[in-house]
């Protein structure tokens, strides 16, 4: 444990889900049962958090038991920043509840260093009666800060709030913009040793979003170790030096930031940039219509893993419609690796806005033409709407990733050019040069 | 870094069971800012947006006694052996709002703070002190009741009076020790609330509220001063009218106190990392 910041050490944990049924006898008769049901309510619950040895073994592989987090070791050294990355349900915040104190878990061990503070969700604990200045102190408390830190920081907060006009009005009185950047500015003013977000950047617009990454940028720089989970890939490779791949509750991937978000979005499949829904109900979408699968194709239609600069590249959509009737229009967003959205695009048939689809499956592909990307890693949101009833059966943040090579070191590679060109796309423009003769420049 | 003013700059070590124990008093004391302002907080709640404000703390036992009055002083004419009715009543409506509003508050703080329960760490025995020194305020407000009829009926002061703090320290200590059991017995059976909320409104015949413990045949005194409220109330009543102290009470209810206290706590203790996966 000398000197590291966080080390968990087989840690696991154990859901019952569901067994009512399983503790009720099958023999006694009805009478008994229902006099008996007090009894077994009591076990019931008794058995929500205890385990049998044959359970905790994984022995007995019942139906009602669920692995949250099967033995999962990790150390974090101080000032590392460590993303967690994995789908939902694979224990991402089990494992940051356990290290939290929130929840104990089942077998393990888990050893932090210093203050641990989570941000599992932006303001915790305001209460709307309370003006602006009273929830600081709330909050910060809640928090884990101590009073007389709260007061020495107090208007720094404020100022970092930009809410200063209304710090004495009731926070029920505030826009939800409003009571989300105080919240917002006690968290960055927590000094922790350990820091664990979780999702927090899902709320709020982009300029939060922006201030949210800064300031957990600052907290890496500034030394503090951070456990970081979000969905948004490209902060995570943006900020983290470390990832950390969690799928059904065990740690598969244990790596650089990037190799790991590019396992976790090409969905672990070999290199190839793709995701397919082969079960129906777990797909993104609704009842009318289902997401089967993303892919990055090149013109020949084949699936890429990372795309060439200069050639076109093919945004692939494969959707099915369960019920017509719905006019639908796939939409892509494109965002560079350090989050920002680069432009989106969006099925400009003349059918697409129009007509109404019939059921069966639907491939849509677009076409970025080569020679537009910039080298690096690309995230696609893939959205389906319906522009004029204002249906949106799905929006996916970050559903896909590849990779862009720019090869041409003539131009924009290793050789004299110094790193990658500056600027979110690298288009190659026409130019041209003139040469002037020096006596005719006089003249002129 | 400012280490010293945060509250935990050591190293934790996080396990499956803890260790068998009382409350850590020490971890609370750390966090004692953050119960400063839940207890703030629940007392400013509690009287937002309201025009009586804290004046309600007065008006409600003020009518309770005045309706008590009317069908038991009046109609029925129990009798108080010459105590005026009122003075009777008043001493120890009070301090029985307190313990009842204290207890179901308490024993119902983790069920209603589920959500913070599941997001954020801080030891839980702050959810039960809250209501229990939050209600003291009305408690304290409603005192100027007491204060007032004890002067209209002309008692003085008396030296039963110096016994006043022990009986108001187990006044907060009775519903305290209830809520250590019932709060973690409350989040895993819901029926723990609705029994209780019943209970409550039954449990006033159960002490000497509307009428004085005199009334109760003494063979039976032995198993009705069990009930650890009686000897607050009790102890209430002999104080503040200058009465001799009703030690055998009064100590079987600190001795109940105490114990449901140390027993509580270390349930509690036991619970309050598992409640969480119960909810």
């Amino acid at each position: 444990m000398t000197g590291k910041a966080l080390l968990v050490d087989e840690i696991s944990k154990l859901y019952r889900i569901g067994s009512a049924s399983d503790l009720v006898s099958k023999d006694d008769n009805a009478v008994v049962r229902l006099l008996k049901k007090p009894l077994n309510n009591y076990r019931k619950y008794r058995s929500l958090y205890r385990f049998t040895d044959e359970e905790l073994q994984g022995r007995k592989s019942g139906g009602d038991i669920l692995w949250a987090l099967r033995d999962v070791s990790f150390e974090v050294e101080p000032g590392e920043v460590v993303g967690l990355v994995g789908a939902n349900g694979a224990g991402k915040s089990t494992l940051l509840k356990i290290i939290s104190r929130v929840t104990p878990p089942t077998k393990g061990r888990c050893v932090t260093r210093g203050r641990v503070s989570c941000l599992l969700e932006v303001g915790t604990g305001f209460h709307p009666e309370l003006t602006g200045r009273e929830n600081i102190y709330m909050n910060s408390t809640i928090l884990g800060m101590r009073k007389r830190e709260v007061d020495r920081k107090f208007d720094e907060i404020v100022e970092f709030s930009g809410v200063k006009k209304f710090i004495d009005t009731p926070v029920k009185r505030y826009s939800s913009g409003m009571s989300v950047r105080l919240a917002f500015a006690v968290m960055a003013h927590l000094e922790p040793e350990i820091l664990i977000i979780d999702e927090v950047l899902a709320v709020g617009d982009a300029e939060f979003q922006r201030k949210c990454l800064n300031q957990m940028g600052n907290a890496g720089r500034a030394g503090k170790t951070v456990l970081f989970v979000s969905h948004n890939m490209a902060a995570v490779t943006r900020l983290c030096d470390r990832g950390l791949l969690l799928r059904s509750g065990q740690i598969v991937q244990d790596g650089s930031a990037a190799d790991v978000v590019h396992t976790h979005v090409s969905g672990g499949h070999g290199e190839a940039a793709a995701r397919e829904w082969s079960d129906l109900e777990s797909a993104p979408g609704d009842d009318k219509v289902r997401l089967r699968a993303i892919r990055i194709v090149a013109e020949s239609g084949a699936p890429l893993g990372s795309a060439d600069a200069d050639a076109p590249v093919g945004i692939q959509i494969t959707y099915d419609v369960l019920e017509g009737g719905q006019v639908l229009s796939p939409y892509f967003t494109i965002v560079s690796d350090a989050g920002v959205d680069l432009f989106s695009t969006t099925d400009a048939d003349e059918t697409a806005d129009k007509v109404a689809r019939k059921v069966g499956r639907y491939i849509s592909t677009a076409w970025i033409p080569g020679g537009l990307l910039a080298g690096g890693t690309h995230y696609v949101r893939a959205v389906m709407r319906s522009v004029r009833e204002q249906y949106r059966p799905f929006t996916e943040r970050d559903i896909i990733a590849f990779n862009v090579i720019d090869r041409d070191s003539g131009k924009f590679g290793t050789g004299w050019w110094e790193g990658r060109p500056s600027g979110v796309i690298s288009p190659r423009l026409q130019w041209s040069t003139e040469y002037v003769q020096p006596e005719m420049v006089i003249e002129g | 870094m400012s280490e010293q003013s945060y509250i935990d700059t050591n190293v934790t070590v996080i396990e499956p069971v803890a260790p068998w124990g009382f409350i850590d008093m020490r971890e609370l004391a750390r966090y004692r800012d953050l119960l400063y302002f839940m207890i703030w907080r629940s007392v400013k709640v509690a009287y937002a947006q309201s025009i009586g404000g804290i004046a309600w703390a007065i008006v409600q036992p003020a009518v309770q006694v005045l309706v008590f009055s009317l069908i038991f002083g009046g109609l029925l004419a129990v009798d108080t052996g010459g105590i005026p009715y009122p003075l009777l009543s008043t001493v120890a409506v009070i301090p029985w709002s307190y313990m009842s509003s204290a207890m179901s508050g308490a024993s119902g703080s983790l069920v209603t703070n589920v959500h913070l329960l599941g997001k954020i760490y801080f030891p839980r025995a702050i959810f039960l002190i809250t209501p229990i020194v939050g209600s003291l305020i009305s408690f304290l407000v409603s005192s100027i009741l007491i204060i007032a009829v004890l002067t209209y009926y002309g008692v003085g002061i008396n030296m039963q009076m110096l016994y006043l703090p022990f009986v108001f320290l187990l006044m907060m200590l009775t519903p305290l020790s209830i809520a250590l059991w019932m709060s973690s017995l409350a989040i895993r059976f819901r029926d723990v609330r609705i029994v209780m909320n019943y209970f409550m409104r039954l449990f006033i015949y159960l002490v000497p509220v509307m009428y004085p413990s005199e009334k109760i045949p003494p063979e039976f005194r032995d198993l009705y001063i069990l009930n650890p409220f009686v000897g607050v109330i009790e102890g209430f009543r002999s104080c503040l009218l200058g009465h001799p102290m009703m030690w055998d009470s009064l100590l079987t209810s600190a001795s109940v106190t105490i114990f449901l206290f140390i027993t509580g706590g270390i349930y509690f203790r036991r619970m309050e990392r598992v409640i969480v996966d119960v909810i």
